[in-house]
């Protein structure tokens, strides 16, 4: 155990490893011509995270460091735990009954499972988009208008309505039919309004699992414009099965493999085209998984 | 002919087995005809006997009248009897409806898997105790225990035959609504709980919302069970066929009422003549309870449809 933990790439030997090679990442690839990735900080980190679902361990001593304001894929073959990754960051873990947290997730430096930490409050900054549309049987606007209400946001909804919509793309398609059901928009509409009702409370944070998958490829590619738009603003964590699509939207890559283990994470063209582990490389490659 | 081939084609045992589907066919087809007819029969008799009766009395005397006196004054308004089975549904639906919708949100959103599986067994039994039981409950022991807080109340009254028929429908409203509120995809609740809900906003703004044509069918089927119940009001709300007056609503709860219920069976067990005028009134008064809850069954129903709609 020890020595496998020892070639993690972000273990307390390796963490200074990581952060130059974050420093790196300027002159890699940074399409979007974002500020100097220098300034970036650790968003979310994961300290010997360690879940369970009753006596079935998903994740094994994950350790990672996420950075601010770019887009970190998650990739690995199904059932490698991704998505109890991205549900133990906000805490969503928590509404399964048999789920149980081992080790340190912290957000900013705090301990989100810490005994004083409210996970209402937490979630209020990190949001979250899921793999299949999920609109509420309401209006587009209520839906949109949603969180500021439950979240009892001081704000001009109108406003806050219209800005999330078109941070979404998706102002133009349904500002004349605000009042109608969500439910009649089409799949990629839905999810582009999944993904305006996540902007509209203003989070930190968006975890997306597989925002995309359910989508033809058209409405595919409108998602993906998406998500490089609002790594301006948000911190982006994306769960994918598409390895084109990690390659093509994020930063960072981090590669999950059976058994819940975090075996790479590091830069994205890194990940790609010159992996530290055989196991990513036959996994990226198609050789395995 | 092939090996294969002769699997399929009828011979002796495939005929044999064709000729019992048959016959099983045959007799779930009577079964099915069977209460068809017993129900076509029952309504017509209501019909008929209800239509005699109106031959005598006409219709608009028996809708709009005021006065409920068969025996003595030969006086046969309805409107006493109605009022009286309004009064009592209505403060029915005051008991049952919040506690079962809340009694539904705890079960469906609160209650652990433990909770629920105590739960919701002990309100089934609620609603397997005999009515008869219920009634003599509500004479016996609710009645006395009002009378601490009301000395006013009579001994036979409508507030205390209200209340253990509100208890009655609770199960009814609680485990609809909670059928209703299970249907509710998770999805949704997690789409909420994502964006900062907490469990109560969960429940009341998503999960609430999205079973509410559930909700209002469990209250339609609810009320149409207390409209029609006959042993609780019969043994606790008494005979006196008055019309409610519904600005002094206190009066007309502390005191005895008749529903159409009660009255049917107070003809009933009384020794009237088969053939006489109040023993038809029997059926014109079962006609008209017959049509509110059709009414309310047919609404019912419509709700329901709509409910299948509701969310993809
Ligand atoms: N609610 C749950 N109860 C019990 N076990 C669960 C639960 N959710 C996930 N698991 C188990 O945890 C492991 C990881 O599941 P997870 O959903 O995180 O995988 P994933 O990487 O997201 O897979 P996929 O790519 O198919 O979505 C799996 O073995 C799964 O069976
Ligand atoms: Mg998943």
């Amino acid at each position: 155990m020890a020595s496998e933990t020892g070639t993690e790439v972000t273990d307390e030997t390796s963490t200074e490893a990581s952060e130059q090679s974050l420093l790196g990442t300027t002159e890699v690839a940074d399409d979007r011509g974002a500020g100097p990735v220098a300034s970036t900080e650790t968003v979310i980190e994961a300290r010997h995270l360690d879940v369970f679902y009753d006596d079935v361990q998903a994740l094994q001593d994950v350790n990672i460091e996420i950075p601010e304001k770019q887009v970190t894929a998650m990739i690995g073959p199904s059932g490698c735990g991704k998505s109890t990754f991205l549900r133990s960051i906000n805490r969503m873990n928590d509404l399964v009954d048999a789920a149980r947290i081992e080790g340190e997730l912290l957000f900013r430096g705090k301990n989100v499972y810490d005994e004083d930490v409210d996970p209402v409050a937490l979630r209020r900054k990190i949001g979250m988009v899921f793999q299949h549309p999920n609109p509420f049987p309401k209006s587009i606007f209520d839906n949109v208008a949603y969180g500021l209400r439950v979240q009892d946001m001081d704000v001009d909804e109108q406003q806050v309505v219209e800005e999330s919509l078109k941070k979404a793309a998706l102002w133009d398609e349904v500002k004349d039919q605000l009042d109608q059901s969500a439910l009649d928009l089409s799949g990629g509409q839905q999810q582009r309004l999944c993904i305006a009702r996540a902007i509209a409370v203003d989070p930190e944070v968006i975890l997306m699992d597989e925002p995309a998958s359910a989508l033809d490829p058209i409405a595919t590619s409108k998602i993906e414009d998406l998500i490089d738009d609002l790594a301006e603003d948000y911190t982006v964590v994306i769960v994918t099965h598409n390895m084109q699509q990690a390659a093509r939207i994020s930063d960072k890559t981090a590669v999950f493999l059976t058994g819940g283990e975090l075996v790479e994470f590091d830069d994205t063209e890194k990940i790609f085209e010159n992996p530290e582990h055989q196991r990513v490389e036959d996994y990226i490659t198609g050789k395995f998984g | 002919m092939s090996s294969e081939t002769r699997d399929i084609v009828t011979d002796e045992t495939n005929a044999s087995r064709t000729a019992k589907e048959q016959t099983y066919r045959a007799i779930f087809l009577a079964c099915g005809i069977l209460s068809v007819l017993t129900t076509v029969a029952i309504i017509a008799t209501l019909f008929s006997d209800a239509l005699t009766f109106w031959s005598e009395v006409p219709i608009e005397d028996f809708l709009l009248g005021t006065n409920w006196s068969p025996q003595i004054e030969g006086s046969y308004g309805v409107l006493p009897l109605v009022s009286a089975t309004l009064l009592i549904t209505f403060g029915s639906a005051v008991v049952a409806l919040p506690i079962g919708v809340l009694t539904a949100i705890y079960l469906s959103e609160y209650a652990s898997d433990r909770t629920r599986s105590i739960l919701k067994p002990t309100l089934e039994i609620l609603a397997g105790v005999p009515t008869v039981v219920y009634g003599f409950f509500a004479l016996v022991y609710v009645t006395p225990a009002l009378g601490t807080i009301f000395p006013s109340i009579s001994t036979f009254n409508a507030l205390s035959a209200s209340l253990v028929v509100g208890i009655m429908i609770i199960p009814m409203v609680s485990s609809i609504s909670e059928d209703a509120m299970s249907a509710v995809p998770d999805s949704l609740r997690q789409a909420s709980y994502g964006l900062g809900a907490t469990k109560f906003e969960v429940s009341t703004t998503v999960v609430v919302p999205a079973a509410i044509s559930g909700i209002f069918s469990s209250f339609i089927l609810a009320l149409s069970r207390a409209i029609g119940e006959t042993m609780i009001v019969t043994i606790a709300a008494g005979s006196n066929a008055r019309l409610i007056d519904p600005l002094d609503p206190f009066s007309a709860f502390l005191n005895s009422v008749e529903p159409m219920t009660a009255a049917m069976i107070n003809i009933g067990k009384s020794d009237v003549d088969p053939g006489s005028l109040t023993y038809k009134s029997l059926f014109a008064i079962g006609l008209t309870l017959f049509a509110i809850t059709f009414v309310m069954n047919v609404v019912s129903n419509l709700v329901a449809e709509r409910y299948r709609e509701e969310y993809e």
